[in-house]
C-alpha cells in the first residue's frame, strides 16, 4: 500500500472535495473511539465518548447496516473470561445508534468450538439487536468436528450447497463468500474453484454502477501470510469485480481494525466482540492478546456501514464497545 | 576415542545379549539407552507444535498436548490420523505402527505444520 502522507487529492470520485484516503486516515482514529462522517464535503469527527456532540442527521444515507465478528461463543481464556458480555455490549452500542440499521452482517467466528450451546447463545443475544435480520459467513471456528454441517443448518439454508450466496438490498449487490473449509497444510484462506465460478456467474449481468459488498471471514488480501491471514485465490474472486465501480470487501478473523484501498476497491476487517489479537508480527503468535481489563472493550467493536446513493464509496464507521 | 568406541560396543553387546535372555525385558532396557521410549509428547503452545519434527521407533505412541489457549486439531496431511478439537489442556495420541514420513497440520490454523518420522 502506497504510504501517501501529502494532502494531495489524488482519487475525487464523489466530486465533493474528500480523497478516500483522507477519509480513511480519519477512520484510522475510529478504532480507538472517533467517528468520522462526510458532511457536505467537509470531514468532521466526533469523539465517541463524547455523544451529544454527535448529530444523527449526519449519518444519513439510503441503507445502513452494522458488522459485527468474532464473537467465539465459549471462548473463556483471561484475554475476556465473558465473551457474551462484551457481545452483548456490542449489541447495545448498536441499539443506541440514533437510525437503526437495516441488518446485521456477521463475519464468522460466531462459536469458538463449533458446539450447539455457543450457536444458541450468539442467535439469543443477537435477538435483541434492533436489526432482526442477520446475514452470517462463517469463521474457521464454526466449522469443526462435521465439515461445517451444523453451521449450514442454522445460518446457511438457502444458501448453496458450500455455505456462499448472495442477495441485495436497496440496489446494494452482497456475497457472502466461504474461505474456511478444505484449508491445506501450510495454507492461507481458499475459496475454492466451484465457489469462484458461482461468483463470476452471480456477477456477470449486474450493471458496473452496482455498487457491491463481499464479505467473507478470512481477509481477502494479504494482511500477514505467516499467520495465515490471507486468501490464497482471492486475485480471482477480485478479478470478477474488476469492472464495477464500488466494492466493498469486509472481513473478521484478525480482532483488529485494518483497511486497504486498491482502485475501486475498499479492504476493511473488523473488530472481534470477544477479544483482541496482535497487530502483524508484533508478537510470537496470533493469539488472543491480552490487554488491562479496563481497556479491554475499548479494543473491541463494531462497525457501521452507510451507503448513500450517488456516492462512490461506502461510508464505514467503526466504533469500539468503550 | 578409540577406548570410548570399544566400550560402547562392550556396551552394545551386553545389552544385546541380556536382550536375548531376557526377551520381555528388552524394551525396558533398550529405554534405559534411549531417550525416546514407547511414548513421545508433542505439546502445542503459541500456535506451534514443539518439537515440529519428533523422530521415534516403530510402535511409538505420540501424545499432543494443547498448551494455548486457543483449540487446535492434529491432522495427517495423508489421512492417517485426525484428531477431535483440542481444547486447553487436551490430549490427542496416535501409535504409529508402520515406519515412514507423516506430516500433520493443525486444521484450523493451518499454517502450523510438524511432522513424525518413524523409523
Amino acid at each position: 500500500m502506497a504510504d501517501n502522507t501529502k494532502d494531495e487529492l489524488l482519487h475525487d470520485h464523489n466530486h465533493d472535495g474528500i480523497d478516500r484516503r483522507g477519509f480513511l486516515k480519519c477512520m484510522a482514529w475510529a478504532g480507538t473511539g472517533a467517528l468520522c462522517v462526510m458532511q457536505g464535503g467537509v470531514l468532521k469527527s466526533y469523539s465517541m465518548s463524547r455523544p451529544s456532540e454527535m448529530n444523527p442527521a449526519d449519518m444519513k444515507g439510503e441503507l445502513s447496516f452494522v458488522q459485527i465478528s468474532d464473537s467465539h461463543m465459549g471462548f473463556n481464556k483471561p484475554a475476556n473470561p465473558d465473551v457474551a458480555a462484551t457481545l452483548q455490549a456490542a449489541v447495545d452500542k448498536i441499539n443506541a445508534l440514533s437510525r437503526p440499521p437495516e441488518f446485521l452482517l456477521h463475519t464468522g467466528d460466531i462459536s469458538h468450538l463449533s458446539k450447539p450451546a455457543e450457536f444458541d447463545t450468539v442467535e439469543q443475544i443477537l435477538k435483541s439487536a434492533s436489526a432482526k435480520d442477520v446475514f452470517y459467513v462463517p469463521g474457521e471456528h464454526d466449522v469443526l468436528n462435521d465439515d461445517g454441517k451444523q453451521y449450514h443448518e442454522r445460518f446457511a439454508k438457502g444458501a448453496q450447497e458450500g455455505g456462499w450466496y448472495s442477495f441485495e438490498k436497496k440496489g446494494v449487490h452482497f456475497v457472502g463468500l466461504v474461505n474456511v473449509m478444505n484449508l491445506k497444510a501450510g495454507g492461507l484462506g481458499t475459496l475454492g474453484h466451484e465457489q469462484l465460478e458461482w461468483l463470476e456467474r452471480d456477477v456477470k449481468h449486474l450493471k458496473s454502477s452496482t455498487p457491491i459488498v463481499v464479505f467473507a471471514h478470512i481477509p481477502l488480501w494479504a494482511v500477514y501470510p505467516e499467520w495465515g491471514w490471507g486468501t490464497e485465490d482471492s486475485a480471482q474472486a477480485l478479478a470478477y469485480l474488476k469492472k464495477f465501480g464500488s466494492v466493498t470487501v469486509l472481513n473478521g478473523h484478525i480482532h483488529q481494525i485494518m483497511q486497504k484501498v486498491e482502485g475501486n476497491v475498499t479492504f476493511h476487517t473488523a473488530c472481534s466482540t470477544a477479544f483482541p489479537q496482535p497487530k502483524p508480527g508484533e508478537a510470537p503468535s496470533p493469539g488472543p492478546m491480552k490487554v488491562p481489563a479496563e481497556q479491554l472493550r475499548s479494543a473491541l467493536g463494531i462497525t457501521d456501514v452507510n451507503y448513500v446513493s450517488g456516492q462512490h464509496a461506502l461510508a464505514v464507521v467503526d466504533s469500539t464497545l468503550a | 576415542m578409540r577406548r570410548t568406541v570399544f566400550l560402547a560396543s562392550l556396551l552394545v553387546m551386553a545389552v544385546v545379549g541380556l536382550g536375548g535372555i531376557v526377551g520381555e525385558h528388552r524394551s525396558f532396557v533398550a529405554s534405559a539407552q534411549e531417550k525416546t521410549a514407547s511414548t513421545t509428547e508433542v505439546k502445542i503452545d503459541n500456535f506451534v507444535f514443539g518439537p515440529a519434527a519428533v523422530t521415534v521407533p516403530v510402535g511409538t505412541t505420540v501424545t499432543w498436548i494443547n498448551r494455548d489457549d486457543i483449540p487446535h486439531t492434529v491432522v495427517s496431511t495423508e489421512k492417517a490420523f485426525k484428531s477431535k478439537v483440542l481444547d486447553t489442556d487436551e490430549k490427542f495420541s496416535y501409535t504409529f505402527t508402520k515406519a515412514g514420513e507423516y506430516p500433520y497440520f493443525c486444521s484450523i490454523h493451518p499454517k502450523m505444520t510438524g511432522k513424525v518420522v518413524v523409523q
